[in-house]
């Protein structure tokens, strides 16, 4: 698979970001990302609806880990999804887009969705 | 069909009004039309609880569950004075004869009163009746000790009476110790130590000589005791044993039992007679008597099977006691006095832990034949089913407080009996467990009703559960090995005020959505003044909380201001309206008398409740495990009916404790008459007035399995209802695993209630201070949260739709409207999720 050098969906400011705290962010095809800054300081952003209930609330989520996989909660049903792959670990067969993230001189640059898969986190 | 019988009961007590519900439960063709004689012009009611009446419990609450009106026929206040077993007819006190096929005689006991003289002075009771409660009481107005006659059950019962009355309580016992028919010395001397902490004197080994009465007014003014000594008391209740009521019997010739009783067969038949039944007290089985009520109910299941044809018989009666007199455990069983030629004894007395436990055992140890416990009873349930059986481990380790564990459970048969209350037996409670029917201790309260007596038998089903490899973890999550409420200790102790420092010294990890909210909780009923979304601790907050309001299925936010008591101006129902108006809220008005505004977005919360602070609302917390309302009727303001100012107190309770974070929501309410509009009942605390005061009941619930709140104490003055609530809400907020409601909480405790009642009304725990200084700390620290967060922008900076456009509305969310309101649009679920 390749990874397209496009420009990036959206810019950021790293400052923007509170540890373990995610926040949403705009697309411009008008959907959004959840982007969370992790507690090792890596960012990580995956889709921001809640594929269960259709609601755009995953930044909402409580932050932390499965055995030492760092995992998003979702607020509305608590089902927890891995915040490196996107996929549902309660539910195999769900996953959510995982998106490109780069972080650049305190500014976090997010790409277009990384096809998931077991693939690594696209960053720097 | 066989021709209808006529079947009199004679006597309504406890075991006559089972025999009456058993049969007629039974008797589906009706074979029997039955008549029931109750002296006392009250229904029957649970005599065992009767010092309850003045422990809160009101006298409803003793009350049995009522007889058919449609198959019995109740005659009140009617007594039977003769029987003519030739005629077979019954005469009653109204002088009437009622004819008869079966008789069945539940005339139970009277109290003994020893012949001394001056007994029959005003002011010299009996301990058997609540008529006889009622005279007590009136007494005990105008004295200030009472001296009990018998250290036994009855008279430790009766001692506790009156010490609930606020009188000083003496217990003057013939034998040289308390309870001699269940207890041997060493149990007696520690009960006896026990109860005087309680400021009960007891004067063992004293004979009363006679009641020493006022010259003028003949009133009893105490009892002189065979050393000459005076114990002075305006009243003196005697309490010195029962004998049966056997007169009707003995006048119609029929057999009696050496030491009284009617003589019956082991199918409580009249060995003269065989019209007669006797059950309960009033019955002679070999000449014993049994003065307990199991053995009763025992008795009027077996007659009633009988007389339907059946060939049940009464087996004789396990005479085990366990009970709780005067807030101490004591157990006895089996051959607990070690009549059995050759039986040895095993006595652990422990000064140091107040308890006291003996084995007996058989002459080669191999046999357990039964025992005594006093102070700590908690191996009773595991012990007296092995009455008889083989030891399963060094009786010294079975009496040990931590030793034998399981050893000797494994060691039960399946057909031992564990919750004796309702006969259930481990057999049932493992297959329970097998069927995957009960997971924990509610769950087999639930489907076998085990422990759902006196609840002694609790720490054997966990026991049971742990056996049966069902894990009961005590820990959180993978991220913490202790319980919620040991991290509150932690947490308390150490001082520790973050998440990360917390997982890092007693965790591992990072946290899930189980422990943090847990920790944002405990954080928040310790730190009230500090804003729960400041630094690390937004991140630990659950959905609701995290932005202060409740999310609903669409991403979009409920709100709800605070609306005390559920009194509110026309003013401020304006000011509701016109925020609804202005956002387009959808509108409704909730269970717990306060309006809920749905349909808000995250970036318009701030907006909202800027608009709602400024009018002088403030945050409702319905969002948070936190109080919620106290809901009210209106009370004595507007009520013909009301007693007391219910609005009021709700809004004083309110008030006092709004923000209180906990390990679950949080629900009162307060009714102005026992007719209870408020449904104070179905809340976590409720308070209903009544003419001397406030009842408070607690750990009442809706929900998925909703139950009433029951009875903590009765008629107390506002002042000390809000001290019982402070400690009863710190002590949840303490000790309550999370999202357990107080009424799970409070059946999951060892003791139940009554625990409950010892930690906060008595301060057995001695912890009662500490309590209400946390309460004191909270209204202290309280502020209301919306206002902190409109005043601060870093707080208000958490509202924003998106990090890249704060103010751009989301368009995934969609609106449509039913029924002239906006309501969410139908979801659309991106489920199946195919890769793109």
């Amino acid at each position: 698979m390749t990874i397209l050098a496009t420009l990036p969906l959206a810019v950021l400011p790293l400052t923007a970001l509170e540890p373990e705290q995610g926040a949403a962010v705009l697309l411009p095809d008008g959907t959004s990302a959840a982007v969370f800054l992790l507690h090792d300081g890596s960012v990580c952003a995956i889709g921001n609806l809640d594929p269960f209930y259709g609601a755009p609330v995953l930044c909402h989520g409580i932050v932390g880990d499965r055995a030492g996989t760092p995992t998003v909660a979702s607020p509305l049903g608590k089902q927890v999804f891995c915040l490196r792959t996107g996929r549902c670990l309660d539910d195999p067969g769900v996953t959510l887009p995982v998106f490109g993230v780069r972080v650049d001189e305190g500014v976090i640059q997010l790409s277009t969705a990384v096809n998931v898969g077991e693939t690594a986190l696209w960053t720097s | 069909m066989t021709a209808e019988s006529r079947l009199v009961v004679v006597g309504h007590g406890m075991v006559g009004h089972r025999f009456a519900e058993a049969l007629t439960a039974r008797d589906d063709a009706g074979r029997f039309r039955v008549t029931v004689l109750s002296e006392e012009a009250r229904p029957a009611y649970d005599r065992v609880a009767l010092s309850s009446v003045f422990d809160g419990a009101d006298e409803a609450a003793l009350r049995l569950p009522p007889l058919d009106p449609a198959r019995v026929d109740l005659r009140l206040g009617v007594s039977a004075v003769s029987v003519d077993t030739d005629r077979r007819v019954v005469t009653t006190s109204a002088g009437l004869e009622i004819g008869y096929d079966e008789l069945v005689l539940a005339t139970g006991s009277y109290p003994f009163v020893p012949p001394v003289p001056g007994r029959d002075a005003p002011g010299c009771f009996v301990y058997r009746t609540l008529d006889d409660l009622d005279a007590i009481q009136s007494a005990a107005a105008s004295a200030r000790s009472g001296v009990v006659i018998g250290g036994g059950l009855l008279g430790l019962e009766a001692a506790n009476a009156l010490r609930l009355l606020g009188l000083e309580p003496h217990v003057v016992e013939l034998a040289p110790h308390l309870m001699a028919v269940q207890l041997d010395e060493g149990g007696g001397a520690l009960l006896a130590g026990l109860i005087s902490g309680l400021g009960v004197a007891v004067h063992c080994g004293a004979a009363t000589t006679q009641v020493l009465t006022d010259p003028e007014t003949g009133r009893a003014t105490g009892v002189e005791l065979a050393d000459g000594s005076v114990i002075h008391a305006g009243i003196v209740v005697f309490a010195a044993g029962v004998r049966p009521r056997d007169q009707l019997a003995r006048a119609a010739d029929l057999t009696l039992g050496p030491r009284g009783g009617v003589a019956v067969d082991e199918t409580c038949r009249s060995v003269s007679d065989p019209r007669v039944w006797a059950i309960g007290e009033v019955a002679a089985l070999d000449g014993q008597l049994f003065g307990l009520v199991a053995p009763g109910y025992a008795m009027a299941e077996t007659v009633a099977d009988r007389l339907l044809g059946g060939l049940a018989t009464f087996p004789g009666a396990d005479l085990a006691t366990k009970l709780k007199l005067l807030g101490v455990d004591v157990a006895s069983f089996g051959d607990a006095h070690g009549r059995t030629p050759g039986a040895l004894c095993v006595v652990l007395n422990d000064p140091v832990r107040r308890s006291y436990g003996k084995l007996v055992v058989s002459d080669d140890t191999s046999t357990l034949l039964g025992g005594i416990l006093v102070g700590d009873a908690s191996r009773y349930a595991m012990l007296r089913p092995l009455a008889g059986s083989p030891l399963p481990a060094d009786p010294a380790s079975l009496l040990a407080p931590d030793g034998g564990d399981g050893a000797g459970l494994g060691a039960l048969p399946d057909t031992a009996q564990i919750c004796s209350c309702n006969a259930v037996t481990k057999g049932q409670v493992l297959s329970a467990i097998a069927a995957g029917a009960a997971a924990d201790v509610p769950g087999l309260k639930a489907c076998t009703r085990a422990g759902t007596g006196c609840g002694s038998c609790v720490p054997t089903l966990k026991q049971l559960l742990t056996a049966a490899g069902v894990v009961q973890p005590k820990a959180l999550c993978e991220h913490f090995g202790a319980s919620r409420a040991e991290l509150f200790e932690i947490t308390a102790a150490t001082g520790i005020k973050t998440f990360s420092e917390l997982v890092s010294r007693y965790g591992r990890g990072r946290g899930c959505d189980i422990c943090k909210p847990a920790v944002a909780s405990i954080l928040a009923s310790l730190h009230t003044g500090d804003h729960i979304l400041d630094g690390e601790r937004a991140a630990l907050q659950d959905t609701n909380d995290r932005h202060l309001a409740n999310m609903q299925r669409n991403g979009t936010y409920s709100v709800v201001p605070r609306i005390p008591g559920g009194e509110i101006t026309p003013a401020k129902l304006k000011i509701i309206a016109e925020v609804a108006e202005e956002f387009g809220l959808y509108t409704k008005i909730t269970g717990g008398q306060r309006i809920d505004l749905f349909g808000a977005r995250l970036e318009q919360l701030p907006a909202i409740w800027k608009r709602l602070t400024d009018a002088g609302f403030e945050s409702g917390h319905a969002y948070g495990k936190a109080l919620r309302t106290v809901k009210s009727c209106v009370g004595d303001t507007w009520c013909r009916y009301g007693v007391q100012d219910s609005v009021g107190l709700a809004i004083e309770l309110e008030l006092r404790y709004r923000g209180l974070r906990a390990p679950h929501k949080i629900k009162g309410g307060v009714s102005g008459c026992a007719r209870e509009c408020a449904e104070a009942r179905s809340k976590d605390f409720g308070v209903i007035a009544t003419e001397n005061g406030w009842n408070l009941y607690v750990g009442g619930n809706g929900g998925f399995r909703p139950r009433h709140a029951e009875l903590l104490v009765s008629d107390v003055s506002r002042e000390e209802l809000i001290k019982i609530l402070d400690r009863f809400l710190m002590f949840y907020i303490r000790t309550a695993d999370r999202l357990q409601r107080t009424a799970a909480w409070i059946e999951a405790m060892d003791g139940g209630l009554s625990h409950l009642r010892d930690v906060v009304v008595d301060d057995r725990l001695g912890i009662c201070a500490s309590l209400e200084e946390a309460m004191a700390r909270h209204i202290a620290g309280y502020s209301d949260e919306w206002r902190a967060v409109l005043e601060d922008p870093a707080r208000l900076a958490k509202f924003a739709s998106f990090a890249n456009a704060p103010g751009t509305p989301d368009s995934a969310i969609e609106f449509t409207v039913e029924r002239g309101q906006r309501i969410p649009a139908p979801a659309r679920p991106l489920l199946p999720l195919e890769p793109r």
